[in-house]
């Protein structure tokens, strides 16, 4: 097997691009990106709104201007990169991972590689997804595709607007519509809170005096060829829909808002390990899979709220990617997996990344990442228990399942830890 | 003049127009939609039944077998995606393994081969996720699942190739008998003469056999409401599986699409408005239980898609065929196993038509066959050639399903080029994944509006009216 790269990241977005640079920068000199699109960038190039960047570069960026930042630090590095590119598949072998990769440039043709980073992002979830009754006309898009035409294409989807779902790029939708002349006669949410970030829901809802139904969904969407209408019913606590309650809406368009998906098809393929929790595979403290060698970042690994997490993310896989391509690993790997501890999310938490933490890892601080099941209004404690043992623990005045948080545990506390699991709660 | 006009592009009008434009004849083929199979051929269980179901005395148990030999013969030389499956009815109870007898019996008279009777135990291991509750099977080994789409439109592209006419949005609004011939007028100022005509309209059947006869038939529209589930969930089945019928009539079936997908479906209900195919909560749950009384381990979370189709049933249970006036003959009430039967209702259909006076006289040029280039089916080792030489098929526009733009552009190139997004979806495959178009669908479109030569805001999702944008934003089209 000829060892061509040292390490392929497939995905040209934020977290491909981290991973990269961060790699680069630990050492590694034969370095590829893959991307399918034309250019790189990944779904930044289309969130033309601001909000980027606050976190990480401490300035308020749009979308495009943030892809700019990261694609800009690729200058001068040497870092190939290949655009318009599929990756069709992995194949894992004893020395290393050998990808097929198909574009109209350059055909069909294998590439090795001694790590991999998956950095993929997500896709939308689909009205098959939730399955919305009625009939399948034209004007029924998915937000991110309504937000492409848009924002991209320079074409408007709709007239009369309604959306489903208040996830961000929902929230984001309904504002831009309105800015482009449109109606937003609603946005319905099926859940008793939004799925979207609080500063969202009053800079694109209520600044622009867009009703936001909490507890409603839309139960029967009617039209012959394009959307004519729809009904949404207010929902009880089973989310069944409740019998006299619908209120019809002239709308001729329906923006679903109702879910991403980390777009892991590539990683089944080559038989990864999956959490159905994320939907993304399962890792260890420094973003390494199952799979020896490769690595996950970003919405592939677990649906973020922010790219600056995605950014800080992928910085640490693609230093965790450099250091096992040059050795620089502590232990070996097997052993490290014999002591690796189960993150487990324990009451009123939805998932963690990492699942699995090795003590004697590389890391001398571990980020858990998670979101919580439901909203707190009132200060809770986040504790992280080995058994009785207190491991980390945090106060937030507030929480919801719209924002990620995070717990930040020492090395030396994880050193400590006697039982094989960990389990995140939350607390009064 | 035409020899014949026949009213309706589906799969039983396709398939005959397919039979005769291998005569020579002047053949037109009118339909209401923007496209060919716009009706219940496209919104189907895409199953080629084996021919035990219908009773020996009907027109459908004459028809079956013979339809399903010649389904598959079409298949290899048409170049139609399908798969021989095999098909299991599967019995809970005692009352319903005596209806496998019955089916047993039926299929040995319509003259399936290779039926077999099994226990609960056999069927498990044959189809290992089956419900431990299954007492009792009917294995039919000669069925199968087909792409319905790509049936339908490589018969019509075969006729269209062989000097059919194809005339699509026409609805015809009357018929009238001119001693010789038919004058078929439509909503548009515009006439079609026509020898003979062939009444193919589906759902709407009854409709324009009372503009020339006494209604001697009613359809009676039913609703089948369908899910389609992502591979993802798969291997679920590797066969088709049918519920066995009860007195609630026929079960839920399940089985694998051609494209390792699967389809849930259906249930039946009648309805009042022929073109209602919007899908109800209450179907898609009786659906569900159904199906997970027969597949307990079934999660329907994997689901892209509902859909639903209207069939055209009448009262009689059984096809309508036959020549119910002057020059004028019906193909009416086609319900399941419609599909299966299309091949032998065109061949009984131009019996009936010679014989009722059309001179059948074979054309000395007819260019038969067709080949698709499906570049997932190209061997591995010819890929790099074969983009060297076709770059378009390097560049993977539906992610989902790995189909490349050279596809999309060669189904814009083929007889009847697809007008609509859902075209170039039942053409090339493109948006039949998981995103379902979420990804590919834009750049579809963009396809599709230059290959054509038509602004991108005149490009309809499916049929007449289904525009998909409305205007250019403030700051335009980045196109222009």
């Amino acid at each position: 097997m000829t060892e061509r790269y040292q390490l392929i990241v497939i995905g040209g977005g934020p977290a491909g691009l981290g991973a990269a640079i961060r790699a680069r920068e630990n050492g590694l000199s034969r370095i590829l990106i893959v991307e399918r699109d034309v250019e790189l960038g990944g779904i930044l190039n289309q969130c033309i709104h601001n909000g980027f960047g606050l976190h990480y570069f401490g300035e308020e960026l749009t979308g495009p201007e943030y892809a700019g930042r990261v694609t800009d630090r690729l200058e001068g590095q040497g870092i190939d990169i290949v655009c318009d590119t599929m990756v069709l598949s992995i194949e894992s072998g004893a020395e290393g991972h050998r990808l097929c990769l198909m574009s109209a440039k350059e055909g069909y043709r294998f590439l090795d590689t001694k790590a991999l980073v998956l950095a993929m992002g997500c896709r939308e979830r689909t009205r098959g997804a939730i399955g919305i009754p009625g009939t399948r006309v034209a004007g029924i898009l998915t937000a991110g595709t309504a937000q492409r035409y848009v924002n991209m294409e320079g074409y408007m989807v709709g007239r009369r607007v309604i959306v489903l779902g208040s996830g961000d790029i929902g929230l984001i939708m309904a504002r831009r519509m309105v800015l482009e002349g449109a109606e937003v006669l609603a946005c319905v949410e099926i859940m008793p809170y939004s799925g979207g970030l609080a500063r969202n829901l009053v800079q694109c809802l209520d600044d622009y005096g867009i009703t936001l139904l909490l507890s409603h969904t839309i139960t029967r969407i009617k039209g012959k060829s394009r959307v004519e209408g729809v009904t949404v019913q207010q929902v009880d606590a089973s989310l069944k829909p409740i019998e006299g309650t619908e209120q019809d809406f002239d709308v001729d368009t329906v923006l679903l808002s109702v879910g991403l998906i980390p777009e892991n098809e590539l990683t089944r393929a080559a038989g990864i390990t999956i959490d159905p929790r994320t939907g993304g595979p399962v890792v260890y403290e420094n973003k390494e899979t199952a799979v020896d060698g490769i690595f996950a970042c970003g919405n592939v690994l677990h649906v973020h709220d922010l790219v600056d997490y995605v950014t800080e993310e992928s910085e640490e896989a693609g230093k965790a990617a450099a250091m096992y391509v040059l050795g620089q690993e502590k232990e070996h790997p097997e052993k490290l997996e014999k002591e690796a501890i189960d993150v487990v999310a324990g009451p009123g938490i939805a998932y963690t990344i990492p699942q699995k933490i090795r003590p004697a890892g590389e890391s001398e601080k571990t980020r858990i990442f998670f979101r919580v099941r439901q909203p707190y209004k009132s200060p809770k404690r986040l504790v992280l228990r080995d058994g009785e043992q207190i491991i980390a623990s945090s106060r937030r005045p507030y929480m919801a399942p719209g924002e990620m948080e995070h717990l930040m545990v020492n090395q030396h506390m994880l050193e400590m830890i006697k039982g094989r699991t960990l389990v995140l709660s939350v607390e009064d | 003049m035409y020899d014949v006009a026949i009213i309706g592009a589906g799969v039983v009008g396709r398939a005959l127009a397919y039979t005769l434009s291998s005569f020579e004849l002047s053949v037109a083929l009118i339909e209401k939609e923007n496209e060919v199979a716009m009706g219940a051929s496209r919104a189907n269980t895409a199953i080629i039944h084996a021919g035990f179901d219908p009773t020996p005395e009907s027109m459908m148990g004459q028809l079956s077998v013979e339809g399903m030999r010649r389904c598959y013969q079409l298949c290899e030389e048409l170049d139609v995606e399908h798969r021989k499956t095999g098909s299991l009815v599967v019995a809970f109870e005692e009352s319903q393994k005596s209806v496998l007898e019955i089916l047993y019996r039926q299929g040995v008279e319509n003259g399936c081969q290779g039926l077999e009777l099994i226990d609960g135990q056999e069927t498990r291991r044959r189809e290992p996720k089956l419900s431990e509750g299954i007492q009792a099977a009917l294995w039919a080994p000669e069925a199968g699942v087909i792409n319905p789409w790509e049936f339908t439109l490589a018969m019509a592209e075969v006729a269209v190739r062989n000097g059919v006419v194809f005339m699509p949005d026409r609805e015809v609004t009357g018929l009238a008998w001119q001693g010789d011939h038919y004058q078929v007028t439509f909503s548009l100022p515009e006439v079609v003469q026509a020898r003979f005509v062939v009444n193919a309209a589906g759902v709407n059947s009854d409709l324009i056999h009372q503009m020339v006869a006494t209604s001697a038939f009613e359809i009676v529209p039913t609703r089948g409401e369908y899910y389609l589930l992502d591979r993802t969930v798969g291997p679920l089945v590797h066969s088709v599986i049918f519920y066995s019928p009860t007195t609630q009539g026929k079960g839920v079936t399940i089985s694998p699409t051609i494209h390792d997908n699967f389809i849930i479906g259906p249930n039946s209900e009648i309805i009042e408005d022929r073109s209602d195919t919007g899908v109800t909560r209450t179907g898609m749950d009786h659906i569900g239980e159904m199906a997970i009384q027969m597949l307990p381990s079934l999660d329907l979370r994997a689901n892209i898609r509902n859909y639903a189709g209207v069939r055209a049933n009448s009262r009689r249970g059984d096809f309508y065929i036959r020549m119910s006036a002057e020059h004028f003959l019906d193909l009416a009430a086609i319900k399941s196993p419609g599909l299966t039967c299309a091949p032998s209702i065109a061949r009984l259909a131009a019996d009936l038509l010679e014989e009722a006076g059309l001179p059948m006289r074979k054309k000395s040029l007819w260019k038969g066959g067709r080949r698709v280039i499906r570049f997932k089916e190209i061997p591995e080792e010819e890929r790099q050639a074969f983009i060297k030489d076709n770059p378009l098929y390097g560049r993977v526009i539906c992610r989902c399903e790995t189909i490349t733009e050279g596809e999309i552009v060669a189904a814009m190139k083929r007889e009847i080029p697809p007008v609509s997004i859902d075209g170039v979806k039942r053409r090339a495959g493109t948006g039949m994944g998981r995103c379902q178009g979420g990804f590919c669908g834009p750049r579809v479109l963009e396809i599709l509006a230059r290959e054509s030569n038509r602004h991108p805001l005149t490009v309809e999702e499916d049929g007449m009216g289904s525009f998909i944008l409305t205007a250019e934003t403030k700051g335009g089209c980045a196109h222009d």
